[in-house]
């Protein structure tokens, strides 16, 4: 289903609707009795950039969609002058330097650096040639992404760094050998693992499990080196990961993770959170306590409710039954965004597309499962939905722009190659 | 290889969504704790304490009012940040080290979702702080009731309030009353805590994180109106509760007065006494340790708490049951040589003429006379055995509200002393006891104990000529048709209402020729008899109990000064003054008794071992 422009309705439905819960969160978690109404505070402001946005978006609209991968390389340049510009001339908020103050708006370049890598990355992976095995064109990649990151760390703001993790998953769709994904997922397991059980035990473990594996394979001679090697390897990594932890995270990094791992319980201080967090949510019972009437948010009890926890303001006035419409619509949209990343026809809107759905499911993964108690505390907001005009104007330019890459499907007359 | 890989990715993001949707039901469904957390953390539960009832005299003035009671209190979970905690500091009138003290304790000690910071804080302070209480987030007011008082009266009778105790809170039936919580702990405050007290209000509503306010819970369907306590209308005549306390000033001992006709006391004095405001709840741990550590015990209700051995002042009681029983008529005469002879003992009597009628051994208060009377009852014929004759002499006893809680509303009432036949069997063995051994009873000596308001009681009882009301002294209780019925029924003695006469008409005899005629009253017609009762730690006591009119009884009284000496001596004339202060009050100012009056103001009759050792300051204004 699409219109005459070309534009997919389902996605622009799902769009509106994820904006809309997004505003009227706001509304309710900066809500205070009395107040204004929803076209002022907060709320107001969020609606000024969904209008700023819509403006946006018809221009992107006018331009030719060739215009966005040839001037892929200026757009990614633009945003990473924009991310040095923010250290030499940005303004410290809580403990980060990630804003630039122009007059009355705040603007944060991280969250545009997300869109600028992904014209880098789209052109990489779908210049004629790019191999996964050529060193050259590794490196390329590595050098673009961890520029960005690189400079978000140097600010201070980790949790925008994270984000560029999600390029993995467009990776593995484009071929790169599932050994790094499957890797990726092992460390993370053996990281927890060890912090659980301690480096100790864990070697132990892995080390039981070795030779019970080798009593059964014993008489396999060629079986024996590369099993020992990978044992080796995992009490090598799991060993490090004690030391990384403990000496190299600060304190309140340390305990967050500890936090989710249910390895300490800290409800006043490093915890406290996400303890708020889940009490918000989890008092919201089937149906919610109903728009505006939830005690706790109206509290004020949950830090930052209104961006990174906005999800608790949906949990504890809809109940279980909106959050799970709420997490419907996240769900349908990425899916939906990777359905029209399938059906590009063009290598560069393919991979752009998935970069797009794969950075906005990131997003999901973290916020929510941190709102929720299943994720550390990892300050990144839930797209369209927290506030945050930065946060909002970047997501929607780049749905925007994926969509009108979308629309100009058919004007690929010839498929590259898929 | 690539669509196999997409369909890994939309794998992955489906279980995502699958694995949050049931991470959700799980803590928004099954489990409520998140639910009740919440209700601990943002609801909050603000209790409304009513106004304690007031409390009047007959004339309906005010004795007892509320003074407000600030407890500043602190929100739960405590957080405390951006205040200015030295101006906090000053307002309060604390220093930096006592907040971070009370802050610890605070926090120690949270309950329901509050803690106490300060209790009691002043008027003065309240009003400093609450003007600026909005700077300092997380603290609010808790406004309760103190009591305070219009006369520096009465202390004993209308007793205090505290906080209710372990014990109390653990043994209560219904759940009312919450740690921190005042009621009464003497007087009519304690028995009539109920009607005072009224019904704490309960006003649920939401609070954010610095405890302010953010609106109703569920419509205000759950909070619960308060409810006032009742007022309470005393018979107590506050200007000759006064006045008997103006005359028992410096000493120790009590002054009853009771309305025969309907059991209302009029007085009730203990002394000594204290000022009631000294022992109010602001007040009282600044004087508690005086109090406690008082050798004449300031605190001790003696009018309903002291039993004394009646003395002499029983003889008129022993008189009737004489009568009553057969063992004399009204005009049996026994001779008396100033003693009476026991075997090898005497007991003795002091001189009067030898040939003794009733009247006659009331007005002089002859010993001889009365152990005749209770040698004749125990020996009569009427009884097998000294035990049952005993056993009868004790139901005339109780029939007089003797030997037993009367059911007076002024707490504590001891029942006083009267021994049954099982303990005269245990002291003498059995069957091995004749009334040669108890027979100091029937002068009021001995193994018989009576409280000032017992006294009084019983010359109420003679005074309506045969029965009582249950003294109380409660007269009228507000939006209440009644008070309690057991102070409305006539209780009957076993002694016939026609024996009385006699021994009235002795009792007239006391004040006209006999112990107490030097101190009578012109115009008034008092029946009265004297006592002095041997006290072996020190001087006798001097006890009286008196009626008057004698042939229509306005004021029945019974008084007791401790460590005093004869009874005519100061207990009578003490009576005599209160009598003629209820019953002529224009009189006795410019009556030739002034002189009196003035004396016994001025006499300091406590022990000199006591007077050394007490602390002015729980009197003092």
């Amino acid at each position: 289903m699409q219109s005459k422009s070309g534009i997919d309705i389902i996605s622009v439905l799902l769009f509106v609707a994820i904006a809309a819960l997004g505003i009227t969160s706001v509304y309710s978690a900066t809500y205070e009795p009395g107040a204004e109404s929803l076209f002022a505070g907060r709320s107001g402001k969020q609606l000024m950039w969904l209008g700023i946005s819509v403006v946006v978006g018809v221009v992107i609209f006018l331009l030719n969609a060739n215009f966005f991968q040839f001037f892929s390389w200026y757009i990614y340049g633009a945003c990473m002058l924009l991310l040095v510009l923010v250290l030499v001339i940005g303004a410290d908020i809580s403990g980060a330097r990630s804003w630039i103050k122009l007059g009355p708006v705040s603007i944060q370049p991280s969250e545009f650096a997300k869109y600028g890598t992904t014209f880098a990355v789209a052109s990489i992976l779908s210049t004629i040639g790019f191999s996964w095995s050529k060193l050259q064109d590794l490196l390329k990649i590595g050098v673009v992404i961890l520029i960005p990151m690189g400079l978000i760390l140097i600010q201070g703001d980790a949790g925008s760094a994270l984000v560029f993790f999600s390029f993995f998953l467009v990776f593995y769709r484009e071929g790169m050998t599932s050994v790094v994904l499957i890797s990726g997922l092992t460390a993370i397991a053996i990281f927890v693992f060890t912090l659980v059980f301690g480096s100790w035990y864990f070697s132990l473990a892995v080390v039981g499990i070795f030779l019970v594996f080798y009593a059964f394979t014993y008489s396999e001679k060629k079986l024996l080196l590369p099993s020992i090697s990978i044992v080796a390897l995992t009490i090598l990594f799991s060993l490090s990961v004690q030391f990384l932890f403990d000496n190299v995270l600060q304190e309140h990094q340390q305990k967050r993770i500890q936090v989710t791992l249910n390895l300490i319980e800290d409800n006043r201080g490093a915890g406290y959170n996400v303890n708020q967090s889940k009490i918000a949510i989890g008092s919201g019972g089937m149906y919610g306590k109903g728009f505006l009437n939830g005690a706790h948010t109206k509290g004020n009890f949950i830090p930052e409710q209104e961006t990174d926890f906005i999800f608790c303001t949906i949990g504890e006035e809809g109940g279980w039954a909106v959050s799970v419409g709420a997490l419907v619509l996240f769900i349908l949209f990425i899916l939906r965004l990777y359905h029209l990343a399938s059906r590009a026809k063009k290598k560069f809107k393919r991979i752009f597309i998935f970069s797009l759905a794969s950075i906005l499911f990131f997003h999901f993964l973290v916020n929510i499962g941190m709102t929720i108690g299943l994720m550390p505390v990892i300050g990144i907001p839930l797209p369209l939905v927290s506030y945050g005009g930065s946060s909002f104007l970047g997501f929607c330019i780049f749905i925007f722009t994926a969509l009108k890459l979308d629309a100009t499907r058919d004007e690929d007359l010839i498929s590259t190659y898929s | 290889m690539r669509d196999n890989r997409s369909l890994y990715i939309y794998f992955g993001v489906v279980l995502v969504g699958v694995i949050f949707i049931l991470r959700l039901f799980q803590i928004q469904v099954l489990d409520d704790k998140y639910a009740n957390a919440a209700d601990r953390i943002s609801l909050r539960k603000q209790t409304v304490y009513p106004q304690r009832g007031l409390i009047f005299d007959r004339h309906e003035n005010l004795l007892v009012y509320n003074d407000p009671l600030y407890d500043l209190m602190l929100s739960v979970p405590i957080r405390i940040s951006n205040i200015d905690t030295a101006s906090f500091c000053k307002l309060l009138e604390i220093d930096r080290a006592e907040f971070d003290k009370r802050l610890n304790a605070a926090k120690r000690n949270s309950f329901r979702g509050k803690a106490i910071f300060k209790k009691n804080i002043s008027n003065l302070v309240y009003a400093r702080l609450q003007e600026r209480l909005y700077e300092f987030k997380g603290f609010f007011f808790e406004i309760r009731q103190d009591r305070n008082y219009k006369y520096n009266s009465a202390a004993h009778l209308l007793g205090y309030l505290g906080e209710v105790s372990r014990k109390q809170l653990d043994r209560q039936v219904e759940e009312y009353y919450e740690q921190g919580d005042f009621n009464g702990k003497k007087g009519v405050e304690r028995f009539y805590e109920k009607e005072l007290r009224g019904v704490k209000g309960e006003q649920y509503f939401y609070v954010d994180k610095h405890g302010l306010d953010r609106g109703s819970y569920k419509d205000k369907k759950l909070d619960k109106e308060v409810v006032d306590g009742k007022n309470l209308y005393l018979s107590i005549d506050i200007e000759l509760q006064k006045y008997g306390e103006k005359l028992l000033a410096n000493k120790l001992g009590s002054v009853v007065a009771i309305e025969p006709s309907t059991g209302e006391i009029l007085a009730l004095i203990s002394s000594p006494f204290y000022n009631p405001v000294k022992f109010n709840i602001q007040n009282r741990g600044s004087y508690y340790n005086a109090a406690i550590n008082d050798p004449t015990k300031p605190i001790f209700n003696r009018a309903v708490s002291a039993p004394y051995p009646p003395g002499s002042t029983f003889k008129p009681v022993m008189a009737l049951v004489g009568l009553q029983d057969g063992a004399i008529t009204k005009n049996t005469y026994f001779g008396c040589r100033g003693y009476y002879k026991l075997g090898r003992r005497t007991i003795a009597c002091h001189y009067h003429s030898y040939n003794t009628s009733l009247q006659k051994s009331i007005a002089s208060s002859c010993n001889t006379y009365y152990c005749n009377i209770f040698k004749n009852m125990m020996q009569s014929g009427k009884y097998e055995n000294t035990e049952e004759a005993y056993n009868s002499w004790r139901r005339y006893m109780r029939s007089f509200g003797i030997g037993g809680e009367l059911g007076i509303d002024v707490s504590v009432e001891s029942r006083g002393w009267l021994r049954d036949a099982a303990y005269y069997d245990r002291m003498y063995g059995e069957d091995k006891w004749s009334y040669a051994r108890i027979i100091s009873l029937s002068f009021g000596q001995g193994e018989l104990g009576l409280t000032p308001v017992q006294m009084a009681n019983v010359a109420a009882t003679i005074a309506n000529r045969g029965h009582y009301y249950i003294p109380h002294v409660v007269r009228r209780i507000e939006n209440q048709d009644s008070i309690p019925t057991k102070y409305v029924v006539k209780n009957h003695t076993l002694v016939d209402p026609k024996h009385f006469d006699a021994v009235i008409q002795g009792m007239q005899q006391v004040t006209r020729t006999g112990t107490a005629s030097a101190i009578a009253i012109k115009g008034i017609d008092i029946a009265g008899k004297t006592g002095t009762v041997q006290n072996p730690h020190g001087k006798n006591h001097s006890a009286y109990i008196a009626f008057a009119p004698a042939d229509n009884p306005k004021i029945a009284i019974a008084v007791v000064v401790e460590e005093a000496g004869y009874g005519a001596t100061w207990a009578a004339p003490i009576a005599h003054l209160v009598i003629e202060k209820y019953l002529s009050p224009d009189t006795l100012e410019v009556s030739s008794r002034a002189s009196l009056e003035k004396k016994i103001i001025k006499s300091n009759l406590i022990p000199y071992k006591y007077r050394t050792q007490r602390d002015m300051s729980l009197y003092a204004e």
